[in-house]
């Protein structure tokens, strides 16, 4: 049986690691994912768990190390953070391009500059064309139960690609929740032995990992690269059930909250839903239809689904914990756009800037959100494609 | 060993190559502006053109000794010939068209008409 613990998600995403065992970690530390590979350190110290740690230089190092270590075969994964992850920039397409099934924990946090350390989501929608599969967690219990599945996910023969289970920097990394963890048996358990491919280790049957594909292979290879993330979605479904049947918490590629008969829907990722889930309770308290649609996989992204599921609403705000940087909106926005333009049903979307750099998010700022949606529907007019929330200042 | 263009869904995962060595049948010497080449009465068999040669175009016989330059690969970047020690007299760079008896603009004409 799993027991209930008062620990932070960075522990949580630590102990996963050192429940899942696995062959190789690499890692570099940076805040505030700091205390993955410390605590790692210590387990390995402790005889916890008995995983090869590869303290590197960089992170440019550390998913250099992993990305060898995976190739020979072994089980790998690491952790990182916001400038970190970028130095990891060109190596996390190298580890997708040679579809080695790495599994990274991110504490998600802003890209400097200025400099700062705290949370949002610069660092994983600056990587989410790297290949990998994107898991972002809503809590510590969430970041824990995703990074064992996304171990399984990753590995899986059909997917063979890399994946990050991202959660929120400082807002869970560093926050106290109590979430329950497993039995380190059965965590073991459900995600099996690894079987490597093409592990350069097995020298009966040598093979060749990284070698130059011409311009008449490199497209046919980049092709095959993106089915293999592509299949991640059935099997993000299939493990997120296998995990619920294993340890009565089951998962989907997102959480349609109070989605039944919403008309104001905010669409989001990571801890900010906690809070919007607060709000819509006390808005439906109130007979207003509000709603959430949390996603949980971000890449490869489920267009499909995710239209089928608000295309029923009669106003949609998107929020994403970035700036857009010159684009029409923040990625999220843009993404689950483009998926209701083909859908029967197309409910106006606006689209909120949030959080960025550890700004806090509270139920004021997301009631505004739903009060600007109702206006929306009243009026039948969108004043603000796009606006920020707790912003000094009005945008525009 | 001419290489079947493979569709995206044959090609394997990971770019991954399981007959290792097949670099061979990719004939860089085309890109080639200058050539080594070996004189054998100057040569000490030293070694050394082998040990630094970047794309392994030094060839030698069973018993380790060099018989010649691999034309097909060497891509004529110099380092042999830097490195020998009888430099010069052993190994000497020439102009490709030179070694061909062919003008510049004839050897510039093959490379773009292939
Ligand atoms: S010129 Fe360069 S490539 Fe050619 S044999 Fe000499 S070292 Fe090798
Ligand atoms: S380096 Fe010069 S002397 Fe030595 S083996 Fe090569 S050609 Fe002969």
């Amino acid at each position: 049986m799993g027991k209930k613990v008062a620990l932070t998600g960075n522990e949580a995403a630590a102990h996963a690691i050192r429940q899942i065992n696995p062959d190789v970690v690499a890692a570099f530390p940076i805040t505030p994912s700091t205390p993955i590979p410390q605590n790692i350190a210590q387990y390995i110290a402790d005889g916890k768990m008995d995983t090869e740690l590869v303290t590197v230089e960089s992170e440019h190092s550390a998913m250099s190390a992993c990305i060898g270590a995976a190739a020979g075969g072994g089980r790998v994964m690491t952790a990182t953070s916001a400038n970190g992850y970028a130095l990891m920039w060109e190596m996390l397409y190298i580890a997708s391009g040679a579809r080695l099934p790495i599994v990274m924990a991110v504490a998600a946090r802003a890209l400097s500059g200025p400099l700062n350390i705290h949370g949002d989501h610069s660092d994983i929608m600056g990587g989410r064309d790297s290949g990998w599969i994107e898991l972002v967690a809503e809590n510590s219990q969430e970041a824990y139960d995703n990074l064992i599945q996304a171990v399984k996910i990753a590995e899986n023969k059909d997917v063979m690609t890399p994946a990050l289970g991202a959660f929120d920097g400082f807002n869970i990394s560093h926050s106290i929740e109590i979430w329950e963890m497993e039995d380190d048996d059965k965590v073991r358990e459900f995600v099996g032995e690894y079987e490597p491919l093409f592990p350069l280790l097995k020298t009966e049957e040598p093979v060749t990992h990284g070698a130059w594909a011409p311009p008449d292979w490199y497209f046919e290879h980049r092709m095959s690269q993106l089915k293999g993330l592509l299949n991640a979605k059935d099997v993000v479904v299939n493990v997120g059930k296998e995990f619920g049947k294993a340890f009565g918490r089951e998962y989907g590629i997102y959480e349609a909250y109070k989605m039944d008969d919403a008309d104001y829907v905010i669409v989001a990722m990571g801890s900010v839903c906690g809070t919007t889930k607060d709000v819509v309770d006390s808005l439906r308290d109130n007979g207003v239809k509000a709603g959430l649609l949390k996603l949980r996989l971000f890449r490869p992204f489920p267009y499909k689904e995710l239209a089928d599921v608000l295309s029923g609403a009669k106003a949609i705000a998107v929020l994403d914990r970035v700036s857009p940087a010159g684009a029409q909106g923040g990625p999220l926005f843009n993404e689950i756009r483009s998926a209701l333009y083909d859908a029967n049903n197309r409910p106006p979307v606006i689209n909120y800037s949030y959080g960025l750099g550890g700004r806090d998010t509270q139920p004021v700022h997301i009631n505004s959100v739903y009060d600007t949606l109702k206006k929306i529907v009243e009026t039948g007019k969108v004043e603000k494609q796009f606006d920020c929330l707790n912003l000094r200042g009005a945008w525009g | 060993m001419a290489e079947k263009l493979l569709d995206w869904n044959e090609v394997l995962i990971g770019a991954t190559i399981k007959d290792p060595g097949n670099s061979r049948s990719y004939e860089t010497g085309s890109w080639r502006v200058e050539r080594p080449v070996w004189n054998p009465d100057e040569c000490i068999q030293c070694m050394f053109c082998w040990v630094y040669c970047p794309d392994s175009s030094i060839l030698v016989d069973e018993n380790g000794k060099m018989t010649g330059i691999d034309y097909d690969h060497c891509k004529g970047c110099g380092i042999c010939v830097e490195q020998c020690p009888k430099k010069s007299k052993a190994l000497t760079m020439l102009l490709e068209a030179d070694a061909k008896g062919k003008s510049e603009e004839e050897i510039r004409k093959e490379a773009f008409s292939k």
